[in-house]
C-alpha cells in the first residue's frame, strides 16, 4: 500500500460559519488528523468528494488508503469495515443514499450490531455509517427515505441525527471516537443550512446520549430530530405569534433515546407532538408517545400526537411536499393538541 | 494457475464412472453432481489407498510437503484423529441431551488440519461454524466450542488470543470480515516485508452453499481489487444441508474465482498433504504481496448437516459408503504403514489420548453452569446505553420482587407463575 501522498494540513480552529455538510467535512478532517486509525470508505467519496461533496478534499489530504473509493457494494463496504475494525481501525462508511443501505442491512444488524455482545465484550466495532437521509430535494425513488427506526430497533447500534452545523461537527467527531457502532443520519435537505461552528471543542460523548431543548416554552413540547428540527422551530415561532408557547426538543439521538429530557419538558408543558419525516406507523414517534404516556400520564392535557410520513412508499417528487411533515401540518397538530 | 499445477487423481480415476471424484453415477438415483463438470485439475498428493502421487505437474506441491517427516506425518494423523474424536464425543453429548445442537466436521478433517497446520502464528482465521479442526490447530480448547452448542455463550473463546475469530453462523458474511481484516493488515505494512515472522495473511473458511451468497462475491471483488492477503478456503463438502452442489453452481466452484481475477485451484479435500501444500502456496502468495487465492477443497460431509438433520431423506447410503472409502484418516494411516512410520505403541497412546479427551469433554460440558440472568444485559454496548440500563434495572427489581416477603404476594397474584 502506498503511504498518503501528502501531509495532512492543520485542521481549522476557532469559530467558522459553515454549512451542515461542510461541518461534517471539517469534523471528519479533524478525526482523520487526530487518529491515524480513522479511515473513510464509500462510493465516489475520493476524487469526487462524494455525491454531496461531504468528503470534498479529504482524499487529497489523507491519501487513497485513508479515504477509500470502494467497489459499489454496500454489504461489502460495511462487511470489510467490520474486518478493518477488528484489525484496530475506525472506519467511517458513507452510504450514498438512504435507500441504498439495504444491501448492507444484514451486515449492519446481524454482524455489526451483535459482535460486541456475542464476544462478551472482547471485540469492539467502532464503525460509523453515514447516511444522507430524508426528502425534500426532488429526487427519484430510493433517494429520500428515512429508515432510522429500523436501526434504532436493533440492539447494539447507536442511531443519531444532527440538525445544526455545530452538532453535525461535534457529533461526527464523537461518533467516530465512540467504541460502539453508530448510524449517523445526515439530513440531506439541510446540508446547505449555515451556522456558526466552534471547531476545536473537546471530543467526549456530550452529544451522543442527550437530547437538547433548543427553544423553551410552556404550552406544548415539539419533539424533532434531524431535518424536522428547523420545521419545529418555525412552527414554534408561528405559534408564538398566536399566543401559544412551544418548547422544542432536538432529540439528536434516536438510540439511546433521552427519555428524561423529553419527559421533563412534557411535565412542564402537558402536551407533546412528535415530528419526523419517517412514516408515523411504528416509527420512532410511536416509541416516544408510549414513553411519554407511561411517564407523564397525570401531567398530560392531551394525547401525544405524531406528524410524519404516511404508510406509503416515499412518493414521487411532485407529491413529496404533501408527504413530508410541513409547517402547516405541524401547526395543525399543535392546534389539535391545544384544543383538548 | 490451475493449468500449471495439476495432478491426475491417480487411483481415483479407476473408480466407477463419473470422473475422479464425481461420487455419484454409481451411487443410485440421487443427483449429487453427476452433471457437474468435474475438473480434471485436481491436486492430489495422496491417494485413498495411501500412495503418494508423483507427477511432473505436482512437483512444486510435493516440495511444499517434503519437509514433513515421519514425526510430522504422525502429528497430522494425531490432529485428525483427535478432531474426529471431538466430533464423535460432541455428537454423543447432543444425543444425550447435553448439547442443543452440534454440526459435525466428520470427513473434513484433512481439509481443516492440512490447511490449519500450514498457517503462521500471526495469520488470522475467519471460520464458518464447522471448523473444529482448524480451531484445534489455532490452539483453541475445543471444549470451549461446546459453550455455544450448550447454549451458554454466543462465542466461547478470545479471538485475538488465538487469531481465530468466532464462528459465524450466517454463511458467507465473514468472508467480508476476513477481507476487511486483510485490508487492515495491508495498512499495517505487514505484507511483503520478507520477514516470515511478520508477513500476515488471513484465511476464511466457508462451504459450497455459501458461495451462492452475495457477500462471498463481494468479498472476492474487494480482495481482488485491493490485492489483499486473504485465502478463500472453500470446503466443498457437496451438501448444503439437503441441496447438492449442482443447486449452487454450474461450474466447478473454484473456477468462479477466475472471473474476479483471483488464482484458484481445486484440491482433494480428503488428502491432508494436498490441502497443506495448496494452503502453503496460497499463504506464500498472500504473505509476499501477491494477493488473494481461492482454494476449493473437494471433500464430503460424512455426517449430517447438524444433529437436527436427517441425510437419509436426500442422499443414498451407497454414496456415503463410497466416500467412506476415501476417508482422510484411513489414507494417512496407510501411508504411515507403507513408509514404516506406523508404531503400535504410539497408536495405542493416541487411542488413550482420545479417550482422555472424550472424558474431559463430558466432564466439562456437564459441569457448565447457567449464565447469570444479568449477563443478558451485559456487553450490548461498549458504553452505557440508557435504554439497556433502564430495562436491566427494571428486570432486576422484578426478579427481586419474587424473594422474601414479596414472593408470596406475587405468587398469589400470578398463580406462582415462576
Amino acid at each position: 500500500m502506498s503511504a498518503p501522498t501528502t501531509t495532512a494540513p492543520a485542521t481549522a480552529t476557532g469559530t467558522a460559519r459553515l454549512t451542515l455538510g461542510k461541518a461534517i467535512n471539517e469534523g471528519m478532517r479533524a478525526s482523520l488528523a487526530g487518529d491515524p486509525k480513522v479511515l473513510l470508505m464509500g462510493e465516489d467519496i475520493g476524487r469526487l468528494g462524494g455525491v454531496f461533496r461531504v468528503t470534498d478534499g479529504l482524499q487529497a489530504s489523507f491519501g487513497e488508503d485513508r479515504v477509500v473509493d470502494t467497489p459499489l457494494a454496500e454489504s461489502g463496504i460495511v462487511g470489510t469495515a467490520i474486518g478493518l475494525a477488528l484489525r484496530g481501525y475506525r472506519p467511517v462508511c458513507e452510504i450514498q443514499f438512504d435507500g441504498f443501505i439495504f444491501p448492507a442491512y444484514d451486515q449492519i444488524t446481524t454482524q455489526l450490531a451483535k459482535m460486541h455482545y456475542r464476544s462478551r465484550g472482547r471485540l469492539n466495532l467502532p464503525v460509523v455509517i453515514r447516511v444522507p437521509f430524508g426528502g425534500g430535494i426532488g429526487a427519484v425513488e430510493h433517494h429520500s427515505e428515512s429508515p432510522e427506526a429500523l436501526f434504532a430497533h436493533t440492539p447494539g447500534l447507536r442511531v443519531v441525527s444532527p440538525s445544526t452545523p455545530q452538532d453535525a461537527y461535534t457529533m461526527i467527531r464523537e461518533a467516530i471516537a465512540s467504541p460502539d457502532p453508530v448510524l449517523f443520519f445526515e439530513p440531506k435537505g439541510r446540508y446547505w443550512d449555515k451556522g456558526d461552528v466552534v471547531l476545536d471543542g473537546p471530543v467526549g460523548d456530550s452529544t451522543l446520549n442527550s437530547a437538547v431543548v433548543v427553544r423553551e416554552g410552556t404550552d406544548l413540547t415539539l419533539v424533532a430530530y434531524g431535518p424536522t428540527v428547523p420545521t419545529a422551530l418555525k412552527a414554534a415561532a408561528a405559534a408564538a405569534a398566536e399566543g401559544t408557547s412551544i418548547e422544542v426538543v432536538d432529540l439528536r439521538n434516536i438510540s439511546p433515546l433521552d427519555t428524561a429530557t423529553v419527559v421533563a419538558s412534557v411535565r412542564r408543558t402537558g402536551r407533546c407532538v412528535v415530528v419526523h419525516e419517517a412514516a408515523t406507523f411504528l416509527g420512532s414517534g410511536a416509541e416516544i408517545a408510549a414513553r411519554v404516556t407511561e411517564e407523564c400520564f397525570y401531567e398530560l392535557e392531551s394525547p401525544v400526537l405524531r406528524v410524519g410520513g404516511f404508510h406509503t412508499p416515499y412518493p414521487v417528487a411532485k407529491l413529496e411536499h404533501e408527504y413530508l411533515p410541513s409547517l402547516d401540518r405541524v401547526l395543525d397538530a399543535v392546534d389539535r393538541a391545544m384544543a383538548f | 494457475m490451475n493449468q500449471q499445477h495439476t495432478a491426475p487423481a491417480a487411483d481415483l480415476a479407476a473408480e466407477p464412472a463419473g470422473g475422479p471424484l464425481a461420487a455419484s453415477t454409481d451411487s443410485g438415483t440421487t443427483d449429487t453432481g453427476a452433471t457437474l463438470p468435474v475438473d480434471a485439475d485436481l491436486l492430489q498428493l495422496l491417494t485413498p489407498t495411501g500412495v503418494r502421487v508423483e507427477t511432473p505437474e505436482n512437483a512444486a506441491y510435493r516440495e511444499r510437503v517434503a519437509h514433513l517427516d515421519a514425526d510430522a506425518l504422525r502429528g497430522l494423523y494425531r490432529d485428525m484423529v483427535l478432531t474426529r474424536r471431538f466430533d464423535d464425543e460432541s455428537t454423543s453429548l447432543q444425543r444425550q441431551g447435553e448439547l442443543g445442537l452440534f454440526p459435525q466436521a466428520l470427513g473434513q478433517e484433512a481439509a481443516q488440519i492440512g490447511s490449519g497446520r500450514a498457517l503462521a502464528p500471526q495469520d488470522y482465521v475467519f471460520p464458518s461454524y464447522r471448523e473444529h479442526g482448524v480451531a484445534y490447530t489455532r490452539g483453541v480448547d475445543v471444549a470451549d466450542i461446546l459453550r455455544q452448542f450448550r447454549g451458554i455463550d454466543h462465542g466461547g473463546w478470545d479471538p485475538d488470543e488465538h487469531n481465530f475469530h468466532l464462528y459465524t453462523l450466517v454463511i458467507g458474511s465473514h468472508t467480508l470480515h476476513a477481507t476487511g481484516y486483510a485490508m487492515g493488515v495491508q495498512r499495517d505494512g505487514l505484507v511483503g516485508t520478507g520477514d516470515a515472522t511478520k508477513d500476515t495473511a488471513v484465511v476464511t473458511y466457508f462451504g459450497d452453499g455459501a458461495t451462492s451468497q452475495g457477500d462471498v462475491s463481494e468479498a472476492l471483488v474487494f480482495a481482488a481489487v485491493n490485492e489483499s492477503p486473504v485465502v478463500f478456503f472453500c470446503q466443498n463438502n457437496q451438501w448444503a444441508i439437503s441441496e447438492p452442489t449442482t443447486k449452487q453452481s454450474r461450474v466447478p466452484i473454484h473456477q468462479r474465482a477466475h472471473g474476479f481475477g483471483i488464482p484458484s485451484l481445486r484440491v482433494d479435500g480428503n488428502d491432508v498433504l494436498a490441502c497443506y501444500a495448496a494452503t502453503a502456496e496460497a499463504l506464500e502468495r498472500a504473505h509476499s504481496g501477491g494477493g488473494p487465492t481461492f482454494i476449493e477443497a473437494y471433500t464430503y460431509r460424512m455426517g449430517a448437516h447438524t444433529t437436527s438433520d436427517d441425510p437419509t431423506r436426500y442422499r443414498t447410503s451407497e454414496q456415503e459408503e463410497l466416500w467412506r472409502r476415501r476417508d482422510p484418516i484411513d489414507r494417512l494411516r496407510l501411508l504411515l504403514e507403507a513408509e514404516g512410520a506406523w508404531d503400535e505403541q504410539w497408536a495405542a497412546d493416541l487411542e488413550a489420548e482420545g479417550d482422555a479427551l472424550g472424558e474431559r469433554l463430558r466432564t466439562f460440558v456437564r459441569g457448565l453452569g447457567r449464565p447469570s440472568t444479568e449477563s443478558m444485559f451485559e456487553h450490548v454496548y461498549a458504553t452505557e446505553h440508557a435504554v439497556v440500563t433502564a430495562e436491566r434495572r427494571w428486570f432486576e427489581e422484578y426478579e427481586a420482587s419474587f424473594t422474601d416477603e414479596g414472593a408470596s404476594r406475587t405468587h398469589d397474584q400470578h398463580g406462582g407463575a415462576r
